[in-house]
């Protein structure tokens, strides 16, 4: 009985011990993307005018309703990465380590290091405060993290302006994240609530999953990304900026129409992302099918 | 047994608090907030540059052994907030000021600031009706010192003291100063008839003055010389002239009149959205619609987030200076 006890005792102190010193390296490793979730979003990418699901504002329908895909022809826009809300649903594999006070040997920082556009990220458990409001933004932002139990809670400022959709829907550079980082055996899962007080209606909630990989090998990361932008239009004035003007973009619906849905959901806003939506979309007419060439 | 039991339980659980207490505390070096004074505060931008913030505008300070160089003064009621602010940067007299323009939360604080200070020549600095003084150079465009004066026997709308004692009337001006080239360059016609940006290039950092920045629509300031084609000339100018750096961005930065510091990558979406805004209400124009239908029409909605807020700077009044500047004069 009384070994019993030791052993009891001795295992729940363990637990209690250890439990912040394992959860501050078990997320360490190579993790990949797997893809299952919004595959054709996240592989070829989203269709024009799909907003289904985006809680976006009717700033940010205006403004995704005047992007012209041509503006990433633009020298300027070519080279652009993915900002820290968006990057972890592309073509992506994560290696996840950590910086170590060499003095105390505790873990001061994570670091991710992402294979779209080879972005390393850094979310701080030092303490340290964020920047002041007018510190530079950077594509991954400045983070600052802590443990809850074996949970990494993420809060994420100073990100630049990106995109919450890659066909026009933007992330503002007032947008903030918080990101829940949980491990389940080799699945890895990063909650992100992104909340974007200029484009959207209400909190945009993603959820994300990466598998363990133990046999990455060095050349499936980007090592490097050197990209160098050219004229793709040659002869095009250096000014111009592809856009549609109000109500000139031919676009819009052709989403709905090639896959038989009503046009007021793919236009997006925070209704469409509840459930109870559907009874809704049940009610409306469903344009006519394009007609055959 | 029992009380090797109790020993053993005791010293692990004092091991799990200590474990735990190290575990939240994460200890490593806090980062530096700051360094505030009077209400303002600086930041290193890069190289030899620095900002300080919250003067009424943003001042560029670049440091080195020869002493300071100021790109304008905030507003008159901080001068002193910001001439502390350079002290902690460096115990070194003023030299230069360089003014982007002629507005008051730019130009406030050139004569506190330039009084305390000394040219390098330490010949002193002719200032018009007080012979030579002892006091830092004032540079500036030509028609900076045009509108900050007016000929004599009319009231000047600021005080002589406070003019600039070095003009410039060409394309730019460019001179050696603490390691590293500076180049002044004016943009005719855009946000007055005075801007100029200065460039510190082995810094790679760029004041912009009012051209460009983060937390307003572009001010056109017509009674000034301002225009809408300057301000985007300006703004594809400054493309021209930043180079991002690895993974796009960083590289060179650029210190906006108001706001956050910022790279090419902001710098383009503000060119971006100043050229749509413009491309809507020339069609508006071209359409024939008055002042009031485009002004109903609400051209900048989607960016009325970003830069609608502006204390003296509205969406509307943008776009009734667009307005007015793209109209055909009959």
């Amino acid at each position: 009985m009384a070994r019993l006890t030791l052993s009891f005792i001795t295992l729940l102190a363990l637990t209690l011990s250890t439990t912040p010193v394992a959860a501050q390296s078990f997320l360490n490793g190579d993790w990949v993307g797997t893809f299952h979730e919004d595959q054709p979003e996240r592989g070829p990418g989203p269709e024009l005018g799909d907003y289904l699901g985006i809680p976006v504002n009717a700033a940010g329908r205006q403004y995704a309703d005047s992007w012209d895909a041509s503006r990433l022809t633009l020298p300027e826009h070519q080279c652009r990465a993915h900002v820290s809300p968006y990057i972890y649903r592309g073509p992506i594999r994560v290696r996840i380590t950590e910086e170590i006070d060499p003095g105390t040997q505790t873990v001061v920082a994570i670091k991710h290091f992402l294979s779209t556009y080879a972005q390393e990220r850094t979310i701080w458990l030092d303490g340290r405060p964020h920047p002041p409001e007018e510190a530079p933004h950077t594509w991954m932002g400045f983070s600052t993290g802590e443990w809850q139990g074996r949970v990494l809670k993420v809060h994420t400022t100073h990100i630049k302006q990106g995109w919450h959709r890659r066909n026009g829907i933007p992330m503002s550079a007032k947008a903030t994240m918080t990101e829940y980082f949980i491990r389940h055996d080799n699945v890895l899962t990063q909650v992100s609530i992104t909340e974007d007080p200029v484009f959207l209606e209400e909190p945009l909630v993603k959820t994300t999953n990466l598998l363990l990989d133990a046999a990455t090998t060095p050349n499936q990361y980007q090592a490097w990304l050197f990209c160098q932008a050219d004229d793709e239009v040659p002869g095009r004035d250096p000014a111009y900026v592809p856009h549609h003007l109000p109500g000139k973009n031919p676009f819009l619906t052709e989403f709905a129409a090639l896959h038989g849905l009503p046009v007021p959901p793919t236009r997006g806003g925070a209704e469409t992302m509840y459930p109870q939506y559907m009874d809704k979309v049940k009610t409306m007419p469903i344009p006519a099918p394009p007609a055959r060439r | 047994m029992l009380k090797q039991i109790l020993v053993v339980a005791a010293a692990v659980i004092i091991g799990a608090l200590s474990a735990h207490v190290d575990g939240r505390a994460q200890s490593g070096a806090p980062v530096s907030p700051p360094r505030r004074e009077g209400g303002l505060y600086t930041m290193p931008v890069q190289g030899n540059v620095h900002v300080i913030i919250g003067a009424g505008s943003n001042i560029a300070v670049q440091v080195g052994s020869l002493g300071p160089i100021l790109v304008d003064t905030g507003t008159e009621q901080n001068a002193d907030a910001v001439l502390a602010a350079v002290r902690q940067l460096t115990n070194r007299p003023v030299r230069n000021i360089i003014n982007t323009h002629s507005h008051a939360d730019h130009v406030g604080g050139n004569e506190k600031v330039g009084a305390s200070g000394a040219p390098i020549s330490g010949r002193g600095v002719a200032v018009v009706g007080a012979g030579t003084v002892a006091r830092a150079e004032i540079i500036a465009h030509e028609e900076t010192l045009n509108r900050m004066s007016a000929p004599a026997g009319s009231q000047a709308p600021t005080p002589v003291i406070a003019w600039p004692t070095s003009t410039f009337s060409g394309k730019h001006k460019e001179f050696y100063y603490n390691g590293e080239g500076v180049q002044i360059v004016h943009f005719p016609s855009a946000h007055t008839d005075g801007d100029s940006i200065v460039f510190f290039r082995r810094s790679d950092v760029i004041a912009t003055g009012d051209v460009y920045s983060t937390v307003s629509y572009p001010i056109i300031d017509a009674q000034r010389g301002g225009s809408i084609q300057g301000v985007l000339d300006g703004l594809n100018q400054l493309l021209d002239l930043v180079i991002s750096g690895e993974k796009t961005e960083g590289g060179t930065m650029l210190i906006p009149g108001h706001g956050r510091i910022s790279d090419e990558a902001d710098l383009v979406e503000y060119r971006d959205m100043t050229t749509i805004i413009r491309d809507r209400v020339q069609d508006m124009v071209n359409r024939g619609m008055t002042l009031a239908q485009v002004q109903a029409a609400r051209p900048t909605m989607e960016y009325d987030g970003l830069y609608g807020a502006a204390p003296g700077w509205s969406a509307t009044q943008f776009v009734e200076a667009l307005y007015r500047g793209l109209k055909p004069v009959k």
